[in-house]
């Protein structure tokens, strides 16, 4: 009995080992993102950062209005492509299709999630690039084009989630469902969607959280410029691009001004993240 | 007068053969049960009656049930309606996560009924008519799943009489509850007979000798017998029927 107890505590202080390490070194990347970006911060000013459009950090311009800009129309852009296409297609595979079919596509959503980012970005610049600048105009390179590959990105995610908190509902909320009269529909709108409600808005602030955070395929099909975008059709860069695009070769401010860029999208992703929280939250009660 | 009258009914799971032509005509206003050992074919049976079956790909029903006089397998029957007049409680309770009212005002929604007046009306008749309207009726908002189980039974149950059916299904309504709620849904259902048809499904021959006016005994997909309860459980015609209602079975 004795051993056996000491080894329940031994196990139990193991896990907490693993636990408090994985929380630590979260926390440590985080201290070191804000020490390294905060003072540059405080030395221009809050306001330079978040509201000023120019950006020359070599010549001491830190404006990242442009970017976050960017950012944000981006990731409206995925979310307006990916979230509609992302529920319709786990509802109808849960709930419309056959078993067959959704055996069939499933593991092919779950490959498509497997895909390397750097594919999706040259298939953006290969096929969509072109396309949008033949038929909508501008430089093809641009919000739009971004939007509709950084959706189809976080379309897996969206996806695979959603599925799986619909299939993890008991069959006796259908069933009961049907046996009152209701239509499938009727069903899924009324008593299976506010049943995985948060499995699905979990499966949202995941795929808002990718596409934020994408960073690859965006450099190559987001045009990169810095200039504010007039039309969905001109080019941006993104928080992230920003950062990935010029840390190669930077030193001193300059690459206190990327770390500084890495602080702003923590707080942005923070905002996105409490503020799904608290939809779901709303939604919930 | 007869309200559900099945004629050669036959159930197929892909190729094995669930229920073997059956033929019954169940009573109005009556409460009819139907016993019989494990996997024999009940639920299947019920489920062809508000066709629920029709869910499962593979299941295949052959053969008519009339309900009031139409048969309900015919193609223009319209399926929402059906499962309108025929209400089911299953074995289990399955209240909907949501809160009380709107698990009871959910069918009502269904079935397009969205004057307040009647939806409010109905709330009450319903909730009363399962003895929850004095306990709940400061807490409609309540999430249903926090009720105990048998609240959440009579729940279900109410749910289903709020939309004015006429039969009522009910497959092991009292398997998970303990004996005292069992009870107490029993003298629900004597009240229930006065306006509804009720099938019931029971593995507990005490409750269907204590509830029923007629008994059916079904054995691997056939149905041995069906009569009055009390002809079935004092003088069965049938030595299949005697074996199980002594216990020899098996
Ligand atoms: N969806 C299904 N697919 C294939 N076979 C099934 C299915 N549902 C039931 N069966 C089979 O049909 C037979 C009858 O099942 P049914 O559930 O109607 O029995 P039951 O009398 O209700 O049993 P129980 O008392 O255990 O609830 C069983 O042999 C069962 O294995
Ligand atoms: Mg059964």
């Amino acid at each position: 009995m004795r051993g056996k107890e000491n080894r329940e505590k031994l196990i139990q202080l193991f896990l907490l080992t693993i636990a408090l390490s994985a929380i630590s070194i979260l926390a440590l990347i985080s201290i070191f993102i804000f020490t390294e970006g905060l003072p540059i911060m405080f030395r221009h000013g809050f306001k330079k950062f978040l509201f000023s459009l120019d950006w020359y950090p070599s010549e001491g311009y830190f404006g990242l209005l442009p970017m976050i800009i960017g950012s944000l129309l981006v990731t409206a852009g995925a979310m307006v492509i990916g979230v509609p296409l992302g529920l319709a297609g786990a509802i109808y595979l849960t709930q419309f299709s056959s078993k067959k079919v959704r055996n069939l596509v499933k593991p092919m959503i779950e490959l498509l999630a497997g895909i390397p980012s750097v594919v999706y970005g040259f298939i953006g610049v290969v096929i969509l690039v072109p396309f949008v600048r033949e038929n909508f105009g501008g430089p093809g390179f641009s919000v739009f084009t971004a939007s509709i590959i950084l959706g189809i990105m976080i379309l897996p995610t969206i996806l695979s989630i959603s599925i799986d908190s619909l299939m993890a509902l008991p069959p006796s909320y259908r069933e009961g469902s049907i046996a009152l009269g209701a239509t499938q529909w009727q069903t899924v709108r009324m008593v299976l969607l506010p049943a995985a409600r948060s499995g699905i808005i979990a499966s949202l602030i995941l795929g808002l959280g990718r596409a934020v955070g994408e960073t690859m395929a965006v450099i190559m099909i987001a045009g990169n410029a810095t200039a504010l975008p007039r039309s969905i059709l001109d080019p941006v860069r993104t928080l992230t691009s920003n950062i990935a695009l010029e840390m190669g070769y930077v030193s001193g401010e300059h690459r206190q001004a990327l770390f500084a860029t890495g602080v702003i999208l923590f707080i942005i992703i923070m905002i996105l993240n409490t503020m799904a929280n608290l939809t779901s939250k709303r939604m919930a009660s | 007068m007869i309200s559900i009258e099945v004629k050669n009914l036959s159930v197929f799971y892909g190729s094995f053969q669930a229920l073997k032509n059956i033929n019954i005509k169940i009573e109005r206003q009556k409460i009819s049960a139907l016993i019989g050992p494990s996997g024999c074919g009940k639920t299947t049976f019920l489920r062809c009656l508000n066709r629920m079956n029709d869910l499962i790909d593979e299941a295949r029903v052959v053969g008519e049930v009339f309900i009031d006089g139409l048969n309900i397998y015919e193609e223009k029957v319209d399926l929402l309606e059906l499962r309108r007049r025929v209400g089911m409680v299953f074995q289990r309770p399955n209240p909907f996560p949501l809160s009380i009212e709107d698990n009871i005002l959910y069918g009502l929604k269904v079935h397009r009924i969205n004057d307040p007046k009647i939806m409010e009306e109905r709330l009450i008749k319903s909730l009363e008519a399962v003895q929850l309207w004095p306990q709940l009726k400061n807490q409609l908002r309540k999430n249903a799943l926090t009720l105990s189980l048998e609240q959440q039974q009579r729940l279900c149950l109410a749910r289903a009489l709020a939309v004015e059916p006429e039969i009522l299904l009910m497959d092991e309504p009292c398997s998970a509850l303990d004996p005292i709620a069992t009870a107490r849904i029993e003298e629900l259902m004597f009240e229930l007979k006065k306006k509804y048809t009720i099938v019931i499904v029971t593995h507990n021959m005490q409750q269907a000798a204590r509830v029923s006016d007629f008994t059916g005994y079904f054995l691997l997909g056939e149905l041995i017998e069906f009569g009055e309860t009390h002809q079935i459980f004092t003088a069965p015609a049938d030595k299949r029927t005697e074996d199980y209602i002594t216990g020899r079975y098996g």
